[in-house]
């Protein structure tokens, strides 16, 4: 049954999904088991997403599907469980930028990858994601920004972030559709990342993740 | 009643009222100097010939088409720009005149930030309101229309907007949807009870607010538009008619924001498909009309959510291309250029979308490969475009000249092209939009 799960995720049949979860749970399968087959099913999906099978619908309605799982299944479970992840990630869209879909499908596939992500949502100032930085103890920073504005307030973050002696601490990675080699000297990041699966080989190689 | 025009005689009617320009009166246009009035007819008639493809225009035609840059250029804010309208026109006109585009877009992309106020429009935050001076206004993504919503959409898109869409994104119009279903008023026993409303004081405070920011609107435009009319007396035109959009966009920007279309792509695809169909005829009216009222010909119909990355191949050819394919000849129909936008990148789509008549549509082009866009879309449609933002921003004036020259010899090969930045920006070194423009003339002669 668990398998009928995870393919009905997969595959983005929503009311089987939800159907089979309730069902799931009358038969006293237990929750830990029901919600670990929902996070095999997301991890497929990002899969298929990182092969151009999959693109924002799937991301969007599996992204919907867990979390309707996880209120069916919060009040079976004491507490969420915490699952073993690999570092921190804060990650937001820059100062004076609203633009969030690019950064939101980063955040997805990292945090199917296994990251423990931080999203401060759009619109960030330096102050927030400095303040972020050091509450977090992140290893990784995400900067994301689309507007010819948002390269400044990038290279503001940046500098930001050195000026609170956090620099060093660190990797800070920027994206978003017309960053470029370019824009990451004049930002003064670590590295720019062309799309979520590059956002992922970048943190990973970071934090030493396999 | 005249002779009904065809789609060519409309679109050349339009084109031929470019040709020879008039004044407000509608007298020939004074225009300020014999020079000006044949750089005039010569960059009209330059951008005409790249766009239809029949014969190469002098040269490759160049043009900016920024978004906050002539403000940011001027040394102002968004802020002033969106409260001062003489200082907004006035620091357009110097754009123009510094940079010495073939064709320019107009003074409009700031608006009026008062007429927003008096309507306190909840769609958007804008610099004094929410956001810093000297940053763009910003939309305010949410599900303005209810998933439930679809049906009063389908059945009566206008009664949607003035009955539910519009007070809630305007909270100064919260008397609206106490107005009366107008077709009651079809005889006379349905006048009486149908006018009540108009006495109650919530429409009658939403009615000052309209009358209050329908003044400011006008004041404002005053100043754009003479900002236009002296530009075309020294010699600089637009042709930007107006604006529509993709139904697919229609939807999923403002009315159910991108998380609820893309769900309604799994959960009510039908219901999608039908509002999409509904919407089509009424983005054709928006484009065609605009079109006539200007007199210019181009409507530019931005792209947003068909890009690459959004949706795969069959979701583009199943939700997004067919109405937005319908939308653009049906303003070709009505005698408009129809100027969409594929905004981002658009490499796997240029197969689906070069199924379109020859010489009737201009593509701008922003990240996609432009040697591959030629060869596909560019068979049929002019391109414009591609030059960088980033570049602009952080490149040198030898680096943009020596990607122009590039794209010149790609791109403009066989005429069909405006050279023009890929993007819309706010921020680029002036020196690099300079070169950018220099690079049509030294390197784009025919
Ligand atoms: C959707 C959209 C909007 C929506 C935003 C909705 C939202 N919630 O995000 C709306 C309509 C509101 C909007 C508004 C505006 N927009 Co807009 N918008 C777009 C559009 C069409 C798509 C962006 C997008 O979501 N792409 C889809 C995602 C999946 O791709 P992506 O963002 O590139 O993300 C991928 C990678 O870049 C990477 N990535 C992203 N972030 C990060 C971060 C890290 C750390 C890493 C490693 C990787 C990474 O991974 C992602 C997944 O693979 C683009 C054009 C385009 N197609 O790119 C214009 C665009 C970004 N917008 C632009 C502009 C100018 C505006 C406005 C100023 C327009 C206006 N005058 O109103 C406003 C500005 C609002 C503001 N202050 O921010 C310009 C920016 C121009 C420039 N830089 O020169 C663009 C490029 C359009 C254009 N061609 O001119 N916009």
């Amino acid at each position: 049954m668990s398998d009928r799960l995870v393919a009905a995720i997969a595959d983005m049949r929503e009311e089987e999904a939800l159907g089979l979860v309730r069902e799931m749970l009358e038969r006293g399968v237990a929750p830990m088991a029901i919600l670990d087959a929902a996070r095999e099913a997301m991890a497929i999906v990002g899969q298929r997403y990182q092969e151009g099978r999959y693109f924002l619908p799937e991301l969007l309605l599996s992204g919907e599907m867990l979390s309707q799982i996880t209120d069916i299944l919060k009040p079976e479970l004491a507490r969420l469980p915490e699952v073993k992840r690999h570092g921190k990630v804060v990650i937001g869209t820059v100062k004076g930028d609203i633009h969030d879909i690019g950064k939101n499908i980063v955040s997805f596939m990292l945090d199917v990858n296994g990251f423990d992500v931080l999203d401060l949502g759009v619109d960030v100032s330096p102050e927030a994601f400095v303040a972020a930085i050091k509450d977090s103890q992140a290893q990784v920073v995400g900067l994301s920004g689309f507007l010819t504005l948002a390269f400044d307030a990038m290279r503001e973050t940046v500098r930001a972030i050195e000026k609170a002696g956090l620099r060093e601490g660190v990797k800070i990675m920027i994206g978003g559709g017309q960053v470029g080699e370019e824009i990451r000297q004049y930002v003064g990041a670590d590295a720019y990342g062309q799309d979520a699966m590059a956002a992922v080989a970048l943190a990973r190689g970071w934090v030493g993740a396999r | 009643m005249g002779k009904q025009l065809s789609p060519d005689e409309k679109r050349e009617a339009l084109w031929q009222g470019r040709l020879s320009p008039k004044d407000p009166q509608g007298n020939a246009l004074q225009f300020q100097s014999p020079e000006a009035e044949k750089a005039y007819r010569e960059r009209v008639q330059r951008v005409k010939d790249a766009i239809e493809m029949e014969k190469l225009p002098d040269r490759v035609p160049v043009t900016i088409f920024p978004s906050m840059f002539p403000w940011a250029y001027a040394g102002m804010t968004v802020e002033e720009a969106m409260r001062d309208y003489g200082k907004c026109a006035a620091a357009f006109k110097q754009f123009v005149l510094d940079f010495e585009p073939d064709i320019h877009w107009g003074a409009a992309a700031p608006g009026p930030s008062k007429c927003y106020e008096i309507l306190d429009y909840r769609l958007y935050s804008w610099p004094g309101h929410g956001v810093a001076p000297e940053h763009c206004y910003q939309c305010n993504e949410g599900e303005y229309m209810k998933a439930d919503e679809y049906d009063a959409l389908i059945q009566d898109p206008s009664g949607y907007f003035s009955h539910v869409y519009l007070p809630r994104v305007f909270g100064a119009l919260a008397g609206l949807p106490m107005l009366p279903f107008l077709p009651g008023i079809v005889e006379i026993y349905g006048v009486a009870f149908n006018f009540i409303p108009f006495a109650l004081p919530p429409v009658q405070e939403t009615f000052r607010a309209l009358f209050e920011a329908g003044a400011e609107a006008l004041k404002w435009a005053g100043a754009i538009a003479s900002a236009d009319a002296e530009l075309a007396t020294l010699g600089f035109p637009t042709l930007l008619g107006g604006f529509t959009k993709a139904p697919f966009d229609f939807i999923g920007d403002t009315l159910r924001g991108t998380r609820g279309i893309m769900l309604d792509m799994y959960r009510r695809p039908e219901k999608l498909q039908e509002a999409m169909e509904a919407l089509t005829p009424l983005m054709i009216k928006m484009g065609v009309a605009s079109a006539q009222m200007t007199g210019n010909p181009l409507i530019f119909v931005p792209l947003h959510k068909g890009a690459d990355g959004f949706i795969s191949d069959e979701q583009f050819r199943e939700f997004y291309w067919p109405t937005l394919k319908e939308v653009i000849l049906g303003l070709i129909e009505g005698g408009c250029v129809p100027l969409p936008a594929a905004e981002g990148r658009y490499a796997s789509r240029l197969e689906i979308i070069q199924d379109l008549p020859r010489g009737k549509t201009v593509w701008m082009i922003d990240l996609t490969d432009m040697a591959m866009v030629k060869e596909t879309l560019g068979q049929n449609a002019c391109l414009l475009g591609n030059v960088p933002s980033a570049l602009l921003k952080v490149g040198t004036p030898e680096e943009v000249t020596e990607y122009c020259r590039k794209l010149i010899e790609t791109a403009g090969r066989g005429g069909g092209f405006i050279l023009a930045n890929g993007s819309f920006f706010d921020e680029a070194r002036p020196e690099n939009v300079k070169a950018m423009v220099e690079a049509a003339r030294k390197y784009g002669a025919y």
